[in-house]
């Protein structure tokens, strides 16, 4: 039997509210995303594409259709640690030093001193953060303190990790080196990554596809494949693949907005 | 894999310089209070003499420093009976507060039915129950002290505790649940250390109550070598000056009480932001 997809959604549906303040956030929502795929989520406010990431991270439950994760329920998934998840907020707990925010996910699960201090070390590693174990959250950078969640939701190893405008309010150099890091840490750990974004160029970036999701309601309105050749670095950005794809993504959001203008 | 992919990438920053204030700059920092306390007892002991007011209207700082020095073995034993009452209903209330806190996060039908008694019964002026209490316990003993201090303490402790465990971030909810984390975990981890700075805030507050619980409680009778009623009895004799330094004494153990909270708040928070440099 084969592997079953990391993630299957068929026809999943998200309802809000009832009667007048019923609010569809999101409508037949098919999706496959194979094991160790890179997929970004872009379109515009209100499209639901943070409600689909958190749909399948079962922060929230969906009201119709059936939504698998490495063949079972979003919520088995999540009691067996299937999931790392990384917020446009960092999220670190102000009272634990780096390395502890970072054990973290560890201690929870029992695993034990020892193990936890190996793993957390070579999580702030992968992260270039070594010398930074000691220091408490507020002691770091913006896009420092995303290192750092991104090394907590990797501590366990999960087998699909789920970002919500990780970047967003970083400056633009940091963001691209951000990206750049991801990649690296997506190669060297062989994790199924969604990604949501509000940027294009990042999308395209980064994705093996890019869904590109319309609002009210919310669905999945086009997939563009990114074959870009691997790895990716600076000179991708200047290539005309990447300039092709960035405009074959923008188009795709522009259709959105034609039948309303 | 010699792509230039693998090489580092990313310069790390320096941390923001951590410039711990030296001892010279704390003594800086205190310079101008110093200055203006040094001023105001200056002033008031050259208005007084100048004016030639009367030692049992208002007595000149000196006066009072002479009582503070020939009254010591006096005022420190009643500061310390005072103290012992203090403490003793501080170190019950905030107990009691912290169990109902805990109860009221854990159980919440409890937190709907006592929340909304707990926050009207902190504008009460408690200290009007103290001439009670003394009927209820032995009024020799510090006992009735203690019950009002501990009532006094008790509301905003509980009322703090209970905001600070459950007003926490939502989004440190998700990420605990997002690593499946029991009910247990998440209020070990999260809601406790989230309501630390909220606690300690909370007794900073009672500490001060607590002294002015126990001195007033004192005015309504009972043994009398305690802060409150050699205040009344020194005031009554018109023996002001010994009456201001004992208030001396009660000011000097407010402070120390409120400063060992301090240094408590350092030791179990390491991270506060209010101990952060350029920010205290």
């Amino acid at each position: 039997m084969a592997e079953p997809p990391v993630v299957n959604a068929r026809g999943v549906g998200k309802t809000f509210g009832a009667g007048v303040s019923r609010v569809v956030a999101l409508r037949n929502i098919d999706l496959t995303v194979p094991a160790g795929e890179f997929i970004s989520l872009i379109g515009p406010s209100g499209c639901g594409k943070s409600t689909l990431l958190r749909l399948i991270g079962d922060l929230l439950d969906p009201t119709e259709g059936t939504l698998e994760i490495n063949g079972k329920t979003a919520a088995q998934a999540r009691r067996d640690r299937d999931y790392g998840m990384v917020f446009q907020k960092a999220t670190l707990l102000d009272w634990r030093t780096v390395r502890r925010n970072v054990e973290l996910p560890l201690e929870i699960m029992d695993v034990d001193e020892g193990e936890r201090r190996t793993r957390a070390a070579a999580m702030l590693e992968l992260v270039q953060l070594n010398d930074f174990g000691d220091h408490y959250p507020w002691q770091l950078s913006g896009g420092m303190q995303q290192r750092v969640a991104i090394a907590r939701a990797l501590t366990f190893n999960p087998a699909l990790l789920l970002m919500d405008e990780p970047f967003g309010a970083l400056d633009e150099m940091t963001r691209e080196l951000m990206q750049q890091e991801l990649l690296r840490i997506w190669r060297e750990t062989g994790t199924t990554v969604m990604f949501v974004t509000h940027s294009i160029p990042e999308a395209v970036f980064l994705s093996t596809r890019v869904i590109v999701m319309s609002p009210r309601p919310g669905e999945i309105s086009d997939v563009v494949p990114v074959p870009l050749r691997r790895p990716r670095n600076e000179d991708t950005r200047e290539s005309d693949e990447y300039y092709g794809k960035i405009t074959e993504v923008r188009e795709a959001l522009r259709a959105l907005e034609a039948p309303a203008s | 894999m010699s792509s230039r992919f693998d090489e580092p990438i990313i310069e790390i920053p320096e941390p923001p310089p951590s410039t711990a204030p030296g001892p010279w700059d704390e003594l800086r920092r205190y310079t101008p209070a110093a200055v203006a306390a040094i001023a105001v007892l200056g002033a008031w002991e050259l208005i007084t003499r100048v004016l030639s007011v009367e030692t049992f209207i208002l007595p000149r700082p000196s006066q009072i420093a002479a009582s503070f020095i020939d009254t010591a073995d006096i005022i420190w034993v009643a500061g310390l009976n005072t103290l012992i009452e203090a403490l003793g209903g501080f170190v019950a209330g905030t107990l009691l507060a912290v169990l109902a806190a805990l109860a009221t996060v854990r159980w919440s039908g409890v937190r709907q039915g006592l929340m909304p008694f707990a926050i009207a019964a902190n504008s009460v002026p408690i200290i009007a129950l103290a001439p009670i209490a003394n009927a209820w316990f032995s009024i020799t003993s510090p006992v009735p002290k203690m019950v009002v201090v501990a009532i006094i303490v008790f509301f905003p402790v509980m009322i703090n505790t209970t905001r600070g465990l459950t007003e926490v971030d939502e989004a440190e909810l998700e990420l605990m649940r997002s690593f499946a984390a029991e009910p247990r975990e998440v209020f070990r981890r999260v809601r406790i250390p989230n309501a630390l700075p909220y606690f300690f805030n909370a007794l900073k507050v009672a500490s001060t109550l607590s002294l002015i619980g126990a001195i007033v409680a004192e005015y309504f009778g009972g043994p009398e070598d305690v802060l409150g009623r050699y205040i009344i009895n020194r005031a009554n004799l018109l023996q002001v000056p010994d009456a201001w330094a004992a208030i001396v004494v009660a000011s000097l153990l407010g402070i120390a009480f409120y400063g060992l909270i301090l240094i408590a708040e350092r030791v179990f928070m390491p991270w506060h932001v209010s101990l952060r440099s350029g920010e205290a």
